[in-house]
């Protein structure tokens, strides 16, 4: 498969991005607003090319445990799904990270709680960054704001996932999702070959007991809690190198900014507009987009906002990575929040109505 | 088993420790099933010639450690997802040998969507189910598969239908699946009742690498301390009432 320039919604690049990243298996189960992932999947019948297995689950329980086998066996394996079906794997989730399991999760979020909307929404911050499921564990997490982001954060996402041999989210959202834009697929890689994978995870993997190797378990059960906490250690340690080497962000007209805005994902561009929109009204305003929510650009933040006389973070949401924000720039100066819930999606002309009337006016 | 024959005075060696069997000492009751049934599975593994290519899955419960025991690459999967690990295990890697290992409430109580949906599919796996009727592991509660009548932890006037249900034999359910090639239900509580649950084991190794369907061997067990029976009394009472319940034999062979 060629690089090729296409006019593709962001559900269907994360299916292109699948194959051409040299994914072995995809598991999955449908949920507006994401079913396009599998259903492109199916289409592209991967497994008469690349021999990529595709197979939909009988449940997000189920799909996230196939992924949990799959990455045992040293397999790039991925899932999607969208906020109650997450709500579903997070025992799971917490599993992969117990057993130290590389693999990649696209969460296309949608409005909730409960049953909710199958509109956009960004109120899964919480759960996907902070936890969702039990114990002291951490996500790499990805926000893509563009249809090419979708496809480019799937190869990206592999590549932290098995660097550091851990789950990896691409926290996008309905809108992002069904949303087409113009997209450059690469051209694709090869899958590993399984002595490639005895070659690099050999010494983890289930490869099976060749060559008079140790037996390879994987496991997240440790009887004694002084192991236990000598397992945690290592697994903060290992947060605490993910923070220093993979803080990603991007800013908009920041350098000489009064009121700064700080969003992700489809707010961020929403909050574009909004700095437009000021600029044209005379007033300095600014955009900072995290695009790892963990590791979280705590430090970039801070920086930025010291020039600032107030920040303002627009999530679809009640008010999530607001407290992240705020822990970074501290209780100096105002940190906000405004966002629409439930599947409501902010336009820019609202989020800079709210931005002069909490900030701009105030001062 | 354990039979020793002398020929001219030499000794000739006719049992032994299964090579796959670790020197980890097995933290299972006196008494209990698991350590004849883990010989078995061990045994098997070696005699296909399939220390290489195996790889299992254990559960929640008694047999969470199992790959403490046999030397082998092992997964711990949550509890009754054992056959969504599978699933994808084989999926992905065909040439291997991939087995589950599961107790009841594991595989027919929180598993039970995982198990009914890998045979469904006719995922070409082994399903090893351990079932002696109660919770081991936290203490003696009741299973799916509890008797009726059978005083648990959480059935102590024992189990009531109109309160609990009925024993559920999820063996004779997956009887009507079509994926599934292989359903035996064996106990290991004689020597011949081992020599036969042996057989069974190499046959769903066998039709596993075949890549011909889902094999599912149930073995009847016992849980002396769940029980609180001494380990004689436990075989018997099996005898007396699990068999009735779960009668010995081939559900389906095909």
């Amino acid at each position: 498969m060629k690089e090729e320039i296409r006019l593709m919604k962001g559900n269907e690049v994360v299916a292109e991005a699948a194959v051409r990243a040299g994914c072995d298996g995809f598991f999955g189960y449908p949920i507006t607003p994401q079913t396009e992932i599998m259903e492109t999947l199916m289409e592209l019948k991967p497994w008469e090319t690349t021999g990529m297995v595709v197979l939909q689950a009988e449940s997000e329980v189920a799909s996230i445990n196939m992924l949990y086998g799959g990455a045992s066996a040293g397999k790039r394996v991925m899932t999607s799904s969208s906020s109650p079906g997450v709500s579903l794997m997070c025992e799971g989730i917490s599993y992969l990270a117990g057993a130290e399991l590389p693999c990649v999760l696209v969460d296309v979020m949608r409005g909730g709680p409960g049953l909710g909307t199958i509109q956009p929404s960004q109120s899964d911050y919480f759960q996907v960054v902070k936890g969702g499921g039990h114990g002291d564990y951490k996500l790499i997490v990805l926000a893509p704001a563009s249809v090419q982001e979708m496809y480019d954060f799937v190869e990206l996402a592999f590549e932290l996932a098995f660097k550091y041999r851990t789950p990896a989210v691409i926290l996008s959202d309905g809108l992002i999702g069904q949303m087409m834009e113009r997209v450059t697929l690469r051209e694709a890689k090869p899958r590993l070959t399984e002595s490639e994978i005895e070659r690099l995870y050999g010494d983890w993997a289930l490869t099976g007991r060749k060559n008079g190797r140790k037996r390879n378990i994987i496991t997240s059960v440790r009887l004694d809690p002084i192991a236990q906490e000598t397992f945690n250690h290592h697994l903060q340690e290992k947060y605490r190198l993910i923070e220093q080497n993979e803080v990603r962000f991007d800013t908009y007209m920041t350098d000489d900014c009064d009121y700064l805005m700080v969003a992700y994902g489809s707010s961020a561009r929403i909050c574009r507009k909004v700095v437009e929109l000021a600029r044209n009204e005379g007033i300095k305003a600014g955009l900072f987009r995290p695009v790892t929510l963990f590791p979280f650009p705590s430090k970039e933040i801070a920086a930025v906002a010291s020039h600032c006389k107030g920040v303002l973070s627009v999530e679809m949401s009640a008010g999530q990575m607001v407290e992240d924000v705020r822990l970074a720039v501290g209780n100096d100066k105002p940190v906000l929040h405004y966002g629409r819930m439930g599947g409501a999606v902010h336009s820019p002309e609202e989020v800079f109505t709210a931005l002069k009337e909490m900030l701009v006016n105030k001062n | 088993m354990g039979e020793m024959t002398q020929n001219n005075n030499e000794e000739k060696l006719v049992y032994a420790k299964p090579s796959l069997i670790t020197d980890n000492t097995m933290h299972y009751c006196p008494g209990c099933s698991h350590g004849v049934i883990h010989k078995i599975v061990a045994e098997a593994i070696d005699e296909l010639g399939m220390t290489e290519n195996a790889v299992g899955i254990s559960p929640v419960g008694c047999s969470v450690l199992a790959y403490d025991y046999i030397d082998i690459d092992w997964a711990e999967a949550a509890h009754g997802r054992a056959p969504a690990l599978a699933t994808a295990i084989k999926r992905l890697s065909p040439e291997k040998l991939v087995f589950t290992y599961q107790g009841d409430g594991d595989l027919a109580a929180i598993g039970t969507a995982e198990t009914i949906h890998a045979c469904n599919r006719g995922e070409n796996i082994t399903i090893i189910f351990v079932n002696n009727a109660i919770y081991g592991m936290t203490g003696g509660q009741m299973a799916p598969t509890t008797l009726l009548g059978m005083k648990t932890a959480t059935c102590p006037e024992g189990r009531d239908s109109s309160l609990h249900g009925f024993p559920f034999k999820i063996a004779d359910m997956l009887n009507h699946l079509p994926g599934v090639r292989y359903i035996t239900r064996q106990s290991v509580h004689t020597p011949a009742a081992v020599r036969k649950a042996k057989k069974a084991i190499l046959k769903a190794f066998t039709y596993s690498m075949e890549n011909k369907g889902t094999s599912f061997v149930e073995i009847v067990a016992t849980c002396n301390s769940g029980w609180k029976l001494s380990p004689v009394a436990a075989n018997k009472w099996m005898e007396e009432h699990m068999f009735p319940e779960y009668p010995i034999g081939d559900i389906k062979d095909i």
